[in-house]
Order: C-alpha cells, then sequence, then structure tokens
C-alpha cells in the first residue's frame, strides 16, 4: 500500500491540521515498526518526538516525508512536507540561492531565495560556512517552500552548545511567523521541553507518553527521562 | 558566483572528495620546507631532461649514436622546419586531429548514451558492457578492417571504440559515488526525474566524469597511433610510415614527438576543464 496524501479541505491560511496520521502501520517484512499509530498535528503546532534508539521515530518521519511506503492506516497531509536534516544536505556545487531554491517552481525564485536566506539572518552569503550557518541554510531551504507541515530529523544534533540556543530562537521565531505544523525529533530532552508545545515519547512502535505544554502541571527533566527509560539519572539543576 | 564551501563537513557530504585523493593538496603544504626553496627545487626537477638531451646531442655530433639509429635533437628540429615549411607536416597533423577530435565526438555520445541514468537501463546494458569491455579494443583491429577497409570510417570508429568505454564506465562510478542523502533531499524538494539528474546527479558524478575524458583522451591518440600506422593515406602515423620506407629516422622520432606534444596538450585540455568545472571541489578547484 502506498501513502495516502488527500488534499485538506482547509483553506491555506485558516488554521486546522497540518496532518492527521490514523492507525499507521510499518513494517520492515516481518518486523512492525510502527503499529497502529494515531497522530494529529495543527498548524503552528510544534510537536517534539522523543524515544529510544530504534523505536522507530525516524521511521516515522520517513514515512511522513512520503519517503517510506506504509502497510496500514492513512495520512491526510495537505501538501508535501518539507524536512531538515541533521546534516544540512546543500549542493556544494551550487551557491546559496539555488540551493534555497531548490524545486522551486516559481517564476521569482531567486528573489523568494533571497527572501529566505535573510530570514535566516544570510543576506551577504558568506563563502565559507560554519555548521550553523549551513544548517540555517537548510532551513530557509524548507521554509521558502511554505510547508504546511514541517519535518526536523534532530537539525541541531551536530551543532555545538551556544549555535544550538541561537539555533532554537531562531527556529521559534521562524515558526511564530510561517505557522507550519512542526515535527521535531530528537535525543535532547531540554530541547523538546524548550521548544515544544506538545511532547511525544514513542515506545516500540506507538505513542507511549503525551505532554502539554498547556497542561496545569509542567513537566520535569527527570520525569521525562524516566518515560525514556533513564531512571538513575543524576540530579541536575 | 560565490560557491559554497563548508569549513566543517560531515563525512557522508564529502563521500565523493575524500575517496579522490588528499584534501586541499596537503602533500606539498606539510613537507619540510628544502634548503633548496621552491624554485631551487623546480630547476632541480628540470636538470635530468636537459642533460638527457644535451648528453643526446652531443653523442650524436661525436657520432656515437649513428643518425639511422638516433638523429641529434639538433637534426630532428631543422626537420621539423623543413615539413612545416614545406606544409605537409601541418596538413597531416590537422588530418590527424580532425580523426581524433571526431572519433572522440562519437565515442563519447555513445558510452554517454548508453549510461541511460535510470536502474533499467542500467540492467539492459551493464552487463553486455562489461563483457565487451573484456575484450582490449585494438584486438578488434582486424575484424573493424574486414568491415570498414582501411579508409577514414575504420580510423574514426577505433578511435570512438576506444573512447566509449572509459567514458561509459566512469561515468556509470561517478553516479555510484553520488552521495545518497543528497538525492533524497532532491526527491524531498520534489525534483523530477530530469531535474534530480541535471541539478543532483550529473554534477555529483561530474569529478568522476572528467576523469573519464581523460582517459578517453589517452585512449583516443592510441587508437589514432595504431589506426594510422595501419595503412593511412595521410597523418601523423603515415608520416612515420612513410618515413621507414626511406630510413628516415629522424622523420620517425618527429612524428613520436609530435604524438607526445598532442598527449600534453589533451591532457591539459582535461585539467583546465577539471579546474573550472570542479572549482568547488576541495581537490580540484583553482583557489587551492
Amino acid at each position: 500500500m502506498n501513502v495516502h496524501v488527500a488534499p485538506s479541505h482547509a483553506s491555506a491560511a485558516g488554521s486546522g491540521p497540518a496532518v492527521v496520521v490514523s492507525n499507521l502501520t510499518r513494517a520492515y517484512g516481518k518486523r512492525i515498526v510502527i503499529e497502529k499509530l494515531n497522530l494529529r498535528i495543527e498548524r503552528g503546532e510544534f510537536v517534539a518526538l522523543l524515544g529510544e534508539s530504534g523505536c522507530g521515530k525516524t521511521t516515522l518521519l520517513r514515512v511522513l516525508a512520503g519517503r517510506d511506503p506504509i502497510q496500514g492506516g492513512r495520512i491526510n497531509a495537505p501538501r508535501r512536507p518539507a524536512v531538515v536534516f541533521q546534516e544540512h544536505r546543500l549542493l556544494p556545487w551550487d551557491n546559496l540561492w539555488r540551493n534555497v531554491a531548490l524545486g522551486l517552481q516559481i517564476p521569482d525564485a531567486r528573489e523568494r531565495a533571497a527572501e529566505a536566506l535573510a530570514e535566516v539572518g544570510l543576506d551577504d552569503w558568506p563563502r565559507n560556512l560554519s555548521g550553523g550557518q549551513a544548517q540555517r541554510v537548510a532551513l530557509a531551504r524548507a521554509l521558502v517552500q511554505q510547508p504546511e507541515l514541517l519535518l526536523l530529523d534532530e537539525p541541531f544534533a551536530a551543532l555545538d552548545a551556544l549555535t544550538r540556543i541561537r539555533m532554537h530562537e531562531l527556529v521559534r521565531e521562524l515558526i511564530a511567523s510561517h505557522r507550519p505544523g512542526v515535527l521535531l525529533v530528537t535525543h535532547d530532552v531540554d530541547e523538546a521541553i524548550t521548544l515544544a508545545d506538545r511532547i511525544l515519547v514513542m515506545r516500540s512502535g506507538a505513542i507511549a507518553f503525551e505532554h502539554r505544554a498547556s497542561d496545569a502541571t509542567s513537566i520535569s527533566r527527570i520525569d521525562l527521562l524516566a518515560e525514556l527509560g533513564v531512571t538513575s539519572s543524576p540530579p541536575l539543576n | 558566483m560565490s560557491n559554497i564551501e563548508l569549513s566543517n563537513v560531515e563525512p557522508a557530504a564529502t563521500a565523493v572528495a575524500s575517496d579522490q585523493g588528499q584534501q586541499n593538496g596537503a602533500p606539498s603544504a606539510t613537507r619540510a620546507p628544502s634548503r633548496l626553496g621552491q624554485n631551487g627545487l623546480q630547476l632541480l626537477s628540470w636538470l635530468a631532461p636537459n642533460t638527457l638531451v644535451i648528453a643526446w646531442e652531443l653523442l650524436a655530433q661525436a657520432g656515437w649514436l649513428s643518425p639511422q639509429v638516433l638523429p641529434a635533437p639538433s637534426k630532428i628540429m631543422r626537420t621539423a622546419f623543413k615539413l612545416i615549411s614545406s606544409g605537409s607536416l601541418l596538413d597531416d597533423l590537422g588530418i590527424s586531429l580532425l580523426r581524433a577530435v571526431a572519433g572522440f565526438a562519437i565515442g563519447s555520445a555513445v558510452g554517454f548514451t548508453l549510461v541511460g541514468f535510470s536502474r533499467i537501463a542500467e540492467a539492459v546494458v551493464d552487463r553486455s558492457v562489461q563483457m565487451i569491455r573484456a575484450i582490449p579494443f585494438l584486438a578488434l583491429l582486424p575484424l573493424v578492417i574486414v568491415w570498414l577497409g582501411v579508409g577514414e570510417a575504420e580510423k574514426i570508429f577505433l578511435v570512438a571504440l576506444g573512447v566509449t568505454f572509459p567514458i561509459y564506465i566512469n561515468t556509470v562510478l561517478g553516479i555510484r559515488q553520488v552521495d545518497p542523502k543528497l538525492i533524497e533531499l532532491g526527491r524531498i524538494q520534489g525534483l523530477g526525474a530530469f531535474k534530480l539528474i541535471r541539478r543532483i546527479i550529473l554534477p555529483g558524478a561530474l569529478p568522476s566524469i572528467l576523469t573519464g575524458v581523460r582517459y578517453a583522451l589517452a585512449t583516443a591518440w592510441l587508437a589514432l597511433v595504431v589506426a594510422e600506422t595501419i595503412g593511412a593515406q595521410s597523418g601523423i602515423g603515415f608520416l612515420a610510415m612513410d618515413a621507414r620506407e626511406f630510413l628516415r629516422t629522424d622523420v620517425i622520432v618527429l612524428t613520436i614527438v609530435i604524438y607526445a606534444l598532442i598527449g600534453v596538450a589533451a591532457d591539459a585540455i582535461a585539467r583546465v576543464l577539471e579546474r573550472r568545472l570542479l572549482a568547488w571541489h576541495p581537490n580540484y578547484g583553482a583557489a587551492r
């Protein structure tokens, strides 16, 4: 069975779900990686997905990106989602604006790419990009597509701590102005608490825990780590 | 155009770069400076070939080398001027170059077309090409002569045959070396098959394709020498065979020198192509 991508009935500017996943099953041969998973992400909602390695979170992201076939269930997404990976995946033979405009099929692609670059704070087109700058370009490349669903696959994992904090600020601002639904796959509990409206913990192919930032009780790092199976963590802060 | 260079790239992103050789011209930069300095070493490297030519000249002048065996370099120079002024050398050179260019154009077009840029095309073509490639292409010469005689067609065919395989093999190799993560990115950005090839697969395969062009230039030349040595009425090879009849060793050596010079020129062209087309690549870029 293939991925079902049905057009949404909601208008592009309005709210409404960025993606609705129902009873999703994904298996590699006989090994089931995701089993009957349900997930709904609203536009403008920032969802962080945590989980141990091999719990199926990267598979879920690949399925949502349309890169993997599914064996059961439905995915309703209004449009092709944009993805930012852990590696910047920039084309070294193209300059910055051509990288950002990759796949953009509009007449004024160059201006739009320049605007997107300015938005991530890169208007002077540096010749040598640092890791953080390369990741900003990757972010611009995703946002210039005006996605309704933005998939972030550990995009800050390879950055140093200071750069990561700056990137968090930038992403927060950009999401607030563009308002796509966001699914952030991460290993970083603090990152999830800082950025997300909703935190999901995935265990053996299903969502095992859910917490909303709007809930009356706030969640502590320790609680979340316990959900991830880290019980004997030393007290930090 | 400011192309992107990345100061801290991941291994995956430079997979193509890293298996082509050392990074950023490291060997010359890390080698300890010699007492002679860069210019001194440069001079020293030219010492041996110059000494060799001078020794050759002196031995020939002294009569130790028979002009039948190896004429003096000065004699060869004089022969070159004589043949140039009579116009015959340039005519033959022009004909040889024309054959090489025609054969190269046909051979590279065929080699490139065979690639096909799809898994189905590869399944259909690749095994056959790899089997035919096992034949040294010069071994086909008698068959080619039976098919086409000893005219222009035979010579151009032989050159094209020698060019097709290096172009095909290196292009296929280059495509296999393109980072699959970049191809996945292209698909996610919604590129169609044609754009994926043009924006990601071809540029990613270009270092290997140009290596193929370089090999192809060398085999084209080899094929031409062989084709012209057998039953040619014109061209550099004909000049050499004609001279053999009259024991004109000076002309024979001259043709060998011309072949060598053209080989060097072809290699220089390939280098210029690499520098211009691969300016973005840390191993080829002119600025490094």
